[in-house]
């Protein structure tokens, strides 16, 4: 069985509230996609997105794995929470990247600050 | 006018309820040993246990709570309400309880308690004065849970001091983790054998001050 990757740009949520941002991005990984995501989620949502993961398991929907790469998380300065403000009000959160993968089938994502390794579990479902 | 007193006199007690009960909460990833940390510390001021760690995951499925843990560091005293929270997680497998020996309805009791328990560790972020966040120092520390716990109590401005767990192991690595978070305080310790556990007390009355 393939695995897919579907890329979801940053407008495709332009226009929703938090809510329906998390619930369309679990909709996508509960069809045994893994989503990349152009952009981050604020700390929030990304809290929103595990309550919403933990009320939707079963015995076939075990969770997610999930990790983004956001090139401004990094670093308290004065001067680079400056930048971390301009860029949010230009760009949104569009800077960055997130992975989001269910996890019957990503067993584990492991980060560093430059890459990211999907582990995929040998018992997909 | 009269509203405007009002306002100014309930501001000052809120100040003063706020040092007074000032709530200490221990977050972190299943089994990164957040209970063996409140066992230690309660253990170490009160001469009890606060709960039961186990090796097998999500052991504390409900908020635990101990009031009035005082500790006395260079003749000076601090009161706090100790909060010992679930794991939090992003994924809850049923089948990974068997492997640790459970059967199945007692796993499917676990996973349907842990979900239930993330839910409410979230929700108790609120409700925190600062916090303790327990990383296992020998894993990885880019781990999204991590990064989600420690950014939302940046966003809700709740002081928070990172403790790296397990230092009594050959793989910890505590500079992975001052790496990983570098605006942030991080202290190795081993919360099962009370390696520099004297100057994690120390640095918990700059945390809260």
């Amino acid at each position: 069985m393939p695995l897919t990757f579907q890329y979801m740009p940053h407008e495709e949520f332009s226009g929703l509230d938090s809510e329906r941002k998390i619930q369309k991005l679990l909709k996508v990984v509960r069809q045994n996609k893994v989503v990349l995501m152009e952009g981050t989620l604020t700390s929030k949502e990304e809290t929103d997105l595990i309550q919403e993961t933990m009320s939707a398991i079963d015995s076939k929907f075990k969770g997610v794995e999930i990790s983004s790469f956001n090139p401004l998380e990094k670093g308290r300065t004065p001067e680079e929470k400056l930048r971390k403000m301009f860029s949010v009000m230009l760009w949104g959160r569009k800077r960055g990247l997130t992975i989001i993968g269910p996890a019957n089938i990503v067993k584990e994502m492991r980060k560093d600050p430059r890459s990211i390794q999907l582990f995929l579990s040998n018992r997909r479902k | 006018m009269i509203k405007r007193f009002k306002y100014f006199l309930s501001g000052l007690f809120s100040v003063f309820k706020k040092k007074k009960h000032i709530r200490l909460g221990i977050y972190g990833h299943p089994n990164s040993g957040k209970t063996t940390l409140a066992n230690r510390i309660c253990q170490d001021w009160l001469g009890e246990d606060m709960g039961k760690a186990s090796s097998i995951p999500h052991e504390t499925r409900e908020i635990q709570q101990k009031e009035k843990v005082e500790i006395e560091s260079n003749g000076k005293k601090l009161s706090f309400n100790l909060v010992d929270t679930p794991g939090i997680a992003t994924k809850i497998d049923y089948e990974d309880f068997i492997k640790k020996g459970m059967n199945k309805k007692e796993s499917q009791q676990r996973a349907k308690e842990a979900t239930k328990g993330v839910i409410e560790a979230v929700k108790w972020l609120d409700n925190m004065d600062a916090v303790l966040v327990v990383l296992d120092s020998t894993k990885n520390p880019y781990d999204q849970v991590n990064i989600t716990i420690i950014g939302n109590l940046a966003a809700r401005n709740i002081p928070v001091l990172i403790l790296g767990n397990k230092t009594d192991l050959k793989k910890a690595n505590i500079k992975k983790i001052e790496a990983a978070f570098p605006q942030y305080k991080v202290m190795g310790i081993s919360a099962e054998y009370g390696d520099n556990i004297e100057d994690f007390y120390k640095e918990l009355f700059k945390l809260v001050r």
